[in-house]
């Protein structure tokens, strides 16, 4: 039974969360995600789940981790400064191995920056953000009802690999409003394919939940002797490589025939579908690659794409003064010209600006 | 023969690694002999801190998870607040409690937040090399506060159970001292008193335990008792707050 509404991308999160099984939400308020909190302030009550309003970013984080610690599903949520302020938190999530999710709706930066959409928050989500040698899983949802979705992968994900997963939006996604289908009995929610990996979903040996009937349980990151913090990372980085291998996802429009494609995720993917279509018109020969999973990156689409055509052109888009473009760079390895066009600060990058920079350069 | 003194259950037996003379080991045996008594080990989950304490999950023999420096407290509530029949405490130094955690002990003390602390107030930072703490005292000779600490420049030392008596969250608080055997026994009804109040749903409850750390106060074991006993507490008045 499927129930079609008209919501936010905030509340979109927030219902999916609540669905999906969240049992605790732990938040601070920072604009341009507070309906979010504020869904979850009224929604999970009502559900008699847990949801507290923490005195800082620093607290919320840390309450996750103790929630996560006993093997139940936690999320926060933030934007951009907020974000930063956790991640000494999401280190220890990530070197603890304890599963949750994040979600940061981008707001421009640096420093305070201001609460316009951005997508300038690439690095610190892909490439680590806190301190060691750890990933954490993102996923960039390009629509409301793509961020419904993605909550339920993105919390089923992080339990199956235990790490923290980050849910990666913009201010433009979690302000807007669209008609979202909302499944109403778990075995749609959303879609077949949700049953069918909840049911793979390891169970929690490690949670903390007393020592009644077993042995002493740890969660802990700390490992003293160099060879076990060695081996610890070890086994971090195989579970990095076995997602790096199974969990690469992306859109692909039109790449059979073209010889321009546009690379672009979020919101900034859904300016870069309508060049695409006004490209089309114009007899240009474009296409749309938008990366779902920033990391990991889903260098595998890129490598097909150079495998099978040898003259191609990307043009990277963003939201930003250019982050992910390193990304594909590194995918493409020389293979073809790589340009870029971005703008930050609130600044988004038109259509006709996207035609201008394709068709001046010809 | 019945057997009169024995190792708790929940203390592990293997060794650790306090200096000499340290309070730690004391007051975490002392933590040990109130939860057996209670019979709640089995449900307990302890929250270790960042500093000398860091490894208590080593020594006691039930559920334990690490926080980060400052954060003990964040954590606890996220564990307590998911499964409020468990037992749940943090334990915690004062540099980690009293500096780096000061919000987040003033607002799970002012939430009123289900949980116990025992809060072990050595004047120093112990696991760093010596260095002042926020509850250094006055003219107090440190790594970082090589000419004693002076009020102009580093400020008070912070007290606080006088802080946190103000605050309707909380249920319990009493300062302690591990300077007699006298003092371990008061710590030891303290401790049993703060986790009884969790039991019965009664709040926030902290035990300050002032604990000699005689390594790096320059001092004997002696010495340091004595420190403690003549000095300390003139800083630090023992009693109950709350």
């Amino acid at each position: 039974m499927n129930k079609k509404m008209l919501m936010t991308g905030n509340e979109a999160i927030g219902e999916a969360a609540v669905q999906a099984g969240c049992d605790f939400y732990a938040g601070y308020p920072i604009t341009p995600q507070n309906e979010l909190t504020a869904y979850l302030a009224k929604r999970m009550p009502e559900e008699k789940r847990v949801f507290v309003q923490a005195e800082s970013e620093l607290a919320a984080i840390n309450m996750v981790m103790g929630a996560a610690a006993c093997g139940r599903r936690a999320m926060t949520t933030s934007s951009s400064p907020g974000i930063s302020l956790k991640q000494e938190g999401i280190s220890y999530l990530a070197g603890a191995r304890l599963p949750c999710l994040i979600v940061n709706i981008m707001r421009g930066g640096p420093g305070l920056g201001n609460i316009a959409p951005a997508q300038s928050d690439y690095f610190q989500a892909t490439k680590g953000g806190g301190h060691g040698d750890y990933h954490c899983l993102v996923l960039a949802p390009g629509s409301v009802q793509e961020a419904y979705h993605l909550v339920f992968l993105g919390f089923d994900l992080a339990d199956q690999y235990r790490t923290p997963t980050i849910l990666l939006g913009d201010g433009m996604l979690g302000q807007m409003m669209e008609p979202l289908i909302v499944c109403s009995s778990p075995a749609c929610r959303p879609g077949r394919e949700f049953v069918v990996r909840r049911k793979r979903l390891p169970t929690k040996p490690w949670a903390l939940n007393g020592c009644q009937g077993r042995g002493p349980r740890v969660v802990k990151s700390f490992f003293m002797q160099n060879e076990l913090l060695e081996g610890h990372n070890k086994i971090l980085q195989k579970n990095y490589a076995q997602i790096k291998n199974k969990e690469q996802r992306c859109e692909q429009l039109y790449l059979e025939d073209s010889s321009i494609v546009l690379v672009a995720y979020g919101s900034m993917a859904r300016i870069a579908k309508a060049a695409t279509a006004a490209l089309r018109k114009k007899k240009i020969k474009a296409g749309l690659l938008r990366p779902i999973s920033l990391w990991p990156f889903p260098a595998g689409a890129f490598e097909q794409l150079l495998k099978k055509k040898k003259k191609l052109r990307f043009l990277v888009l963003e939201m930003s003064c250019g982050q992910m473009v390193e990304d594909v760079r590194l995918a493409v390895n020389g293979r073809a010209a790589v340009d870029f066009y971005g703008r930050s600060g609130g600044g988004i990058p038109t259509e006709e600006e996207i035609l201008k920079k394709i068709l001046h350069r010809g | 023969m019945k057997k009169a003194f024995t190792r708790p259950k929940s203390l592990r037996d293997v060794e650790t690694h306090y200096c000499p003379g340290c309070g730690h080991g004391v007051a975490q045996r002392l933590v040990c002999e109130v939860i057996d008594q209670l019979g709640i080990r089995g449900k307990t989950i302890a929250v270790c801190p960042v500093g000398c304490a860091v490894v208590a999950y080593d020594y006691w023999n039930f559920d334990c998870c690490e926080a980060a420096h400052g954060r003990a407290l964040a954590v606890a509530t996220g564990i307590k607040r998911v499964q409020p029949d468990k037992f749940v405490f943090t334990y915690q130094g004062d540099g980690d409690l009293a500096a780096i955690g000061t919000a987040e002990t003033v607002h799970t003390a002012n939430r009123g937040e289900n949980l116990s602390t025992v809060f072990i107030n050595n004047a120093i930072y112990g696991m760093t090399g010596g260095q002042m703490a926020p509850t250094t005292l006055l003219n107090q000779k440190t790594a970082t506060t090589p000419l004693g600490r002076d009020a102009q420049r580093e400020g008070y030392p912070l007290k606080v159970c006088e802080l946190l008596s103000r605050l309707p969250g909380v249920a319990f608080l009493e300062r302690v001292a591990l300077d007699s055997a006298g003092g371990i026994i008061k710590a030891k009804r303290a401790i049993h008193q703060a986790f009884v109040n969790q039991l019965e749903k009664k709040g926030f409850s902290l035990v300050e335990i002032l604990s000699p750390c005689p390594v790096c106060w320059g001092k004997s074991a002696l010495q340091a008792q004595q420190w403690l006993k003549e000095e300390m507490v003139k800083t630090f008045p023992l009693g109950r707050y709350k």
